[in-house]
């Protein structure tokens, strides 16, 4: 944990239709956040396999983060509905097995939000800067 | 579906610097000279615009010459330049699909732009997961589908008017649905437009009857949509046709009531007893419970307030032979079928009250633009005697309060500006210096903002024409309770001095909002808004008329605020929109579609009910029972993939080993 050099991993896989959108709109601001988060697209984040976060955990990642429409705003109806509950039922499966859960996050970043983008890309390196690695680093590879 | 090949993957990596835009963050010599040590990687070049036709040109060159399995570019997002660089892709012989772009602009050099360094690296990251989904990338072929030959268009206002017409008159069967009995939307309520002066209803009511009249027009007022399946080229639109409690002679006919219907005679309303406010007057008159809003409306068919009805069947008897009150009517619900739509679901006024200053609702005397129409209107309730609520005395001093509610980022105001209401309030201040002898409008402003042709010679017409212009927001308005004055205190900026004024009545130009439906119809539509609630155009500036819903366009207001020209303009930049579809005859589906693989499929059917669109079914397949999928159905939104317990489905795209390739190439480094 002392490791000077540490810079957290953080994936995010987002959206396509409210996150991804979001977040080219903070481009377009220049809405500055710092640079520790690498995002994977995805259509909708209803499309996201709990087994893909496992992956990433189990690959050393600090943190994850799913972001897509807010509630009764995704691009496939219920998507992001059905997301919620599986990220619901994963961060209590990363608790039992001694994960902080607060190493997953789902939020809600529509199109036209680019300046919660950057609240929420800030917040999130933050929240993991304040973890540290992830225990399971050790593990990976 | 097309075997993966992995092993055999052969990627071109091009870098776009965007002009300075990502080359002045990001250090693109770096990121190539690294993007050749990835795996699979045979070639790595760079352009300052990978957009342009040489820049185009590369990606096709390489692919030919190096036998490219796949492309990766790293340049602004995909949401504005994948059609582009598939489009490059296939001219270079590759299926279009095996396209992959880093997002190295709008979510990196734009965001970063004071750290290089982490920019750089962050990058070289964005390159290297490219590449991983590239190397597993497949052909795909979009999937064709046929378009109705009909368009729907959502609101009767003089947008939704314009789009119905052009798309009628280029020969597209077209449902023009509006929710109120008449079409004619805000612009009926007006007395005279800017900057021409031309009476309002001069020019919209021969509209209204080209509607009407127009044989590929099925005009559908009093009706709502109520649900929205499908998608481009096939919606199928539910439409709630709403109890009007009186039959228009087509309808009488139908019953076998020869020659009956409503004529719009008016006798039932002669008779009727109950009395109520009549919203287009904005309360300021009476109607009947059996009613018109006012003489030109279109269709002229009488309507039935069935919350105010109290049944006593006069009407009926009235209206005699013609049958045409039917007060059992019930609402009745009809689907059509419609290959685009286009919304033009208009604006509401800012309920003003919300700024107490000012005092609207609490003195009588303090009205919205929107009421001053009615009054100026010599088809308004007073005839076009401007009077004062209070006393019924002609005002003679006036002052206009502009941006009321209008780019104010307090809790109770709008950040945005309404755009129109500086050039009706000039025009307001003409009306009353024309008809009141004597009279003087104070208009208080923050700017003035006469932006459009011809707007700036009407601002400085309006000057010489006496009215007084004082640059200062209106703090707060105080009523003297005798005489029903109004103190209006302000500072004027200009001479830094405060001001307490005494006028006889003040005019709110009262900031717009979205409509009360559009909310509930943007989501059925599946369209997204602003945070504002205006509806979010596919790109600001290159397609302002289209929406991420393919088929779906905007029209008027209801995208951000404008004026007639500029509603026109954009209803008639739809219709042409949403009639090329149509004039195709098919639209392409992008392949993204969910396969089911039938050796991992254990039949249970859990995917079946996470499906929204019911594309998924099952099977019996040799012997056994396996999920199938109805492609037409699909919208390829993965969400039955991200619940397989069985790892069964395959998106097309979107495939599980794809993903898992991008996070292990970012986590592990690219090392498999």
């Amino acid at each position: 944990m002392a490791d000077e050099n540490w810079k957290p991993k953080i994936i995010a896989i987002i959206c396509n239709w409210c996150s991804y959108a979001g977040a080219d709109l903070a481009g377009g601001a220049r809405i500055q956040y710092p640079p520790d988060i690498r995002a994977i697209r995805v259509m909708c984040t209803g499309r996201i396999d709990p087994l893909f976060i496992l992956k990433a955990f189990q690959d050393g990642a600090d943190g994850v983060l799913v972001s897509g429409c807010h509630f009764g705003d995704c691009h496939y109806l219920e998507g992001n509905y059905k997301a919620a509950k599986r990220m619901f039922l994963l961060k209590s499966v990363l608790k039992n097995i001694g994960l902080d859960d607060k190493r997953l996050r789902m939020t809600f970043v529509s199109a036209s939000e680019g300046a919660k983008w950057g609240t929420v890309m800030t917040d999130v390196v933050k929240t993991i800067n304040e973890l540290g690695p992830s225990p399971l680093k050790e593990f990976a590879r | 579906m097309a075997e993966v090949k992995n092993k055999e993957a052969r990627i071109g990596v091009f870098l776009c610097h965007c002009g300075t835009n990502i080359a002045g963050t990001i250090d693109i010599e770096a990121v190539k000279e690294y993007a050749k040590t990835i795996p699979n990687v045979v070639v790595a070049d760079n352009y300052a615009y990978m957009c342009s036709t040489p820049g185009q040109n590369k990606i096709a060159d390489a692919i030919k010459e190096q036998n490219l399995t796949g492309v990766v570019v790293a340049a602004c997002t995909p949401r504005l330049h994948e059609p582009t660089f598939r489009n490059a892709t296939a001219a270079g012989g590759l299926n279009p699909f095996r396209f992959e772009m880093a997002n190295i602009r709008d979510q990196n050099s734009w965001v970063h732009m004071h750290q290089p360094e982490e920019a750089t690296e962050k990058a070289k990251d964005a390159v290297r997961i490219a590449v991983a989904k590239a190397s597993l990338l497949e052909d795909l072929v979009p999937k064709s589908v046929p378009v109705e030959k009909t368009a729907m268009v959502v609101g009767g206002g003089v947008g939704g008017m314009q789009a119905a017409l052009d798309l009628a008159n280029a020969g597209i069967k077209t449902y023009l649905v509006e929710k109120s009995p008449t079409i004619g939307g805000r612009m009926s309520q007006l007395d005279k437009t800017f900057p021409t002066l031309d009476c309002s209803q001069c020019i919209l009511t021969p509209k209204m009857v080209d509607v009407y009249r127009n044989e590929n027009i099925e005009l559908l007022t009093y009706t709502e949509v109520e649900a929205v399946e499908g998608y481009i080229g096939n919606f199928d639109v539910t439409l709630r046709k709403k109890a009007r409690g009186v039959l228009t002679p087509a309808e009488a006919e139908a019953r076998g009531i020869v020659g009956g219907g409503c004529t719009g005679c008016g006798d039932c309303a002669e008779v009727c007893p109950v009395i109520k406010p009549n919203p287009f007057e904005l309360g300021m008159a009476p109607r009947k419970a059996i009613y018109i809003y006012h003489p030109q409306v279109s269709p002229l068919i009488y309507t039935v307030d069935f919350d105010a009805c109290v049944k006593c069947g006069l009407c009926v008897e009235s209206c005699g032979d013609k049958k045409a009150v039917d007060l059992d009517a019930k609402d009745e619900l009809i689907t059509v079928k419609v290959g685009t739509a286009i919304l033009a679901l208009g604006y509401d006024i800012y309920p003003i009250e919300k700024k107490f200053e000012w005092g609207y609702k609490n003195y009588d005397n303090v009205i919205t633009s929107l009421e001053f129409e009615r009054l100026i209107c010599a088809s308004g309730p007073t005839g076009g005697h401007l009077i004062r609520p209070s006393d019924g005395e002609t005002p003679k001093k006036i002052a206009f309060v502009l941006c009321a509610g209008s780019r104010d980022n307090t809790d109770t105001g709008k950040p945005y500006c309404s755009r129109f209401c500086c050039m009706y309030s000039l025009k307001h201040a003409h009306q009353i210096i024309e008809k009141i002898p004597g009279a003087v409008p104070y208009i208080f402003y923050m700017d003035i903002r006469s932006f459009g042709k011809m707007y700036e010679e009407f601002y400085y017409r309006i000057q010489n024409e006496g009215a007084k212009f004082i640059r200062g927001r209106v703090a707060n308005i105080t009523e003297d309770p005798v005489t029903k004055n109004l103190h209006v205190n302000a500072e004027d900026t200009l001479l830094g001095r405060p001001i307490d004024m005494e006028v006889d009545m003040v005019v709110l130009a009262a900031a717009i909002q979205p409509s009360a439906e559009t909310e509930k119809t943007r989501r059925l539509f599946g369209v997204s808004c602003s945070q504002d609630g205006w509806l979010l155009e596919a790109h600001p500036k290159l397609n302002p008329c289209g929406t991420t819903t393919a088929g779906v366009y905007l029209a008027g207001v209801c995208q951000g605020p404008k004026d007639i020209p500029d509603t026109v303009a954009q209803a008639e930049g739809a219709a042409s929109a949403a009639s090329i579809p149509i004039h195709r005859g098919e639209v392409e589906l992008e392949p993204y579609f969910a396969q089911c693989l039938e050796d991992k499929c254990a039949g249970c059917g859990l995917c079946v009910n996470q499906c929204p669109y019911q594309a998924l079914s099952l099977v019996e397949k040799d012997g056994r029972t396996v999920m199938q999928v109805t492609e037409a159905k699909c919208k390829g939104c993965g969400t039955c993939g991200g619940f397989c317990p069985g790892g069964a489905i395959w998106m097309q795209h979107f495939a599980s080993p794809q993903i898992v390739a991008q996070i292990d190439a970012f986590l592990l480094g690219g090392e498999q």
